[in-house]
């Protein structure tokens, strides 16, 4: 399998990767649950923050809170400066080419439905087809199953094998000059898998299709480049970056954002109304009706300056370190079956135990005060692949230790105890 | 409860003994040939599914049963609620299933003995994201009694 475009993140570092001094930044890892020190293992679902973001908010709200664009007095004027600002970290932060290609949006699933809706619904035809893939989470299939139904467009998916990654031969095979929007996940929400979006990107730019990157899973652990993916859309939530929810970004290619009709419309995305027509504002603010989360954003700018300084790819290596000695610890557990064993993989550690149901684990480690997740993670296609209803899934950040994932471990244990 | 005051917990009064093994051994599970009644019962946030087969003359439920699958909450609330139901009237019925209401979702006294084992079930109650795992055959039983045929989800 090709993955040119997955493991390159990970270097050695000289310095080890000092844990304890970032845990120190991130209040809620004192919290206790059950009487226990929480071990938060649920950060795929959404990420802590630390407290620079939370500062960074609470800031804004004591002494700048104001509405942006269009007040000529001090506050507004300030707010606005530190809003703008956050999207030129955004944009440095993922390496678009302008400010103009960064639209803040609710989070990951509003800028695929932005892009479905804006430009989907535009140029889509009866007859044509989007290729998503089964590794998808719900927010990348929902909104091309209503395109699909709207334009007479056919939704086709990539299949994934045994181990959860994605089968490329099948892919080519889905191509053709039909193909219009592939939409892919950079990395699996559910089972870690990284896929080699490079590759799928290329390959759908040969038949003239456009590509859209769901990058909710990705930007918390990988360097993203957008001019070197050339996707023509990436998405992703500010809250799996370690910054605020309700927050996220759609980054799109100048001219593709240029050519797409608004998708909602209300102040500040238009240049002048009368009362029969509006001449819509310019890039990005065409795609941001409304008072936007001028907080969320600037919280978004905390985190992202919180991560550079973190240097994502040591952080990285470290949460690699971490699911090689849980997933060795885990191998150990008898009737452990692991669910997703892609050769490039982020840190998240999905798993089933035989006779024990993934909601009743996670009941029992919560009472052990190790929060996971236990479901279908959104993605039911991959657990109908698996012909299992639900895995239990640990999703480690770089503020996760070892003795986590052991408490982890006699968690786990612990549940074969109350079952036996 | 006064902040910071944990009362002791103990996960195993969610998993008493009586759950644990009716989750491992499940009564009345299967298929049941000649039901009047089959309704689905659906919980799509955890992915529980279950089946409800009933016979009934109208007065009483005759015969029940049950397959699926789901977390040892809801397998074990299912076998014990067929084992309770089974030749009951169906106003009896109506009763229990207001009881059990009661049990998982209040802090009311309950009558103990007419609840039976499902007593075992009462823990639920501490655990809200649990309870539609214990509720959720019992709503399907509850439409399959109404006449209702429309597959029941719980959220
Ligand atoms: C891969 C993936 N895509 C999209 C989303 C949706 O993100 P949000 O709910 O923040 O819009 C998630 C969140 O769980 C995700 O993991």
């Amino acid at each position: 399998m090709n993955n040119s475009n997955t493991a390159k993140t990970i270097t050695n570092t000289s310095a080890p990767f000092d844990v304890d001094r970032f845990r120190k930044d991130f209040p809620i890892l004192n919290e206790q649950v059950h009487g226990k020190p929480l071990v938060y293992l649920d950060n795929a679902a959404t990420a802590q923050k630390p407290k620079q973001v939370i500062e960074t908010i609470d800031a804004y709200y004591r002494e700048t809170n104001s509405n942006i664009h269009r007040g000529v007095h001090t506050l507004s004027e300030k707010a606005t400066v530190i809003y703008e600002k956050a999207r030129g970290k955004v944009k440095e932060f993922i390496n678009a080419a302008s400010t103009k290609e960064i639209v803040f949006v609710r989070g990951a699933t509003e800028g695929i439905n932005l892009v479905a809706q804006s430009f989907g619904r535009n140029t889509l035809k009866a007859g044509d087809e989007i290729i998503i893939t089964e590794l998808e989470h719900h927010s990348n299939i929902v909104p091309w199953q209503i395109l699909s139904e709207q334009t007479g467009a056919t939704l086709k998916y990539i299949p994934i094998n045994d181990a959860g990654e994605l089968i490329l031969e099948e892919y080519e095979k889905l191509l053709s000059d039909k193909t219009r929007i592939v939409a892919v996940g950079h990395i699996s929400n559910a089972l870690g898998t990284i896929n080699p979006i490079k590759n799928i990107i290329d390959k759908a730019h040969a038949v003239g299709a456009k590509v859209i990157v769901d990058g909710a899973q990705a930007v918390p652990h990988t360097r993203v480049d957008v001019k070197d993916l050339d996707c023509d859309f990436y998405v992703f939530s500010g809250h799996k970056l370690f910054g605020p929810t309700g927050i996220g970004v759609l980054y799109g290619k100048e001219a593709i954002l240029e050519s797409m009709p608004p998708y909602q419309g209300g102040g500040d995305m238009i240049q002048m109304v009368t009362m029969e027509k509006s001449t819509y504002n310019a890039l990005p603010y065409k795609f941001e009706a409304g008072t936007p989360h001028i907080a969320g954003v600037i919280g978004l700018g905390a985190a992202i300056d919180y991560v550079s300084e973190l240097g994502l790819e040591a952080a990285a290596q470290y949460e690699i370190e971490l699911l090689d000695y849980a997933s060795e610890q885990a191998s150990q557990v008898p009737g452990l079956n692991f669910v997703g064993t892609a050769k490039s993989k982020t840190s998240i550690l999905s798993f089933t135990l035989d006779g024990i149901h993934p909601h009743d684990i996670g009941t029992i480690l919560d009472g052990e005060g190790v929060a996971i997740r236990a479901g279908h993670h959104c993605a039911m296609p991959v657990m109908e692949r698996f012909n299992i209803p639900a895995t239990a899934r640990a999703s480690f950040a770089f503020y996760n230790t070892r003795q986590e994932v052991d408490a982890l471990i006699q968690a786990i244990d612990k549940c074969q105890k109350v079952f036996n | 409860m006064p902040e910071g005051i944990q009362l002791m917990f103990d996960i195993k009064d969610l998993y008493q003994e009586v759950i644990v093994d009716h989750n491992r051994s499940p009564r009345n599970f299967g298929k049941l040939d000649d039901a009047d009644t089959t309704l689905e019962g659906f919980n799509p946030l955890c992915g529980d599914k279950l089946t409800l087969y009933l016979k009934t003359d109208g007065k009483k439920i005759n015969d029940i049963a049950f397959d699926g699958s789901g977390c040892a909450i809801s397998v074990a609330s299912a076998s014990l609620m067929t084992d309770a139901m089974k030749g009951m009237s169906l106003d009896e019925a109506e009763i229990l299933f207001n009881e059990f209401h009661n049990l998982v979702t209040t802090d009311d006294d309950y009558d103990a003995e007419s609840l039976g084992k499902l007593a075992a079930l009462a823990g639920v109650k501490d655990y809200p994201a649990r309870v539609k795992c214990a509720s959720l055959c019992w709503h399907t039983l509850h439409s399959a009694l109404q006449g209702d045929h429309t597959p029941v989800k719980t959220e």
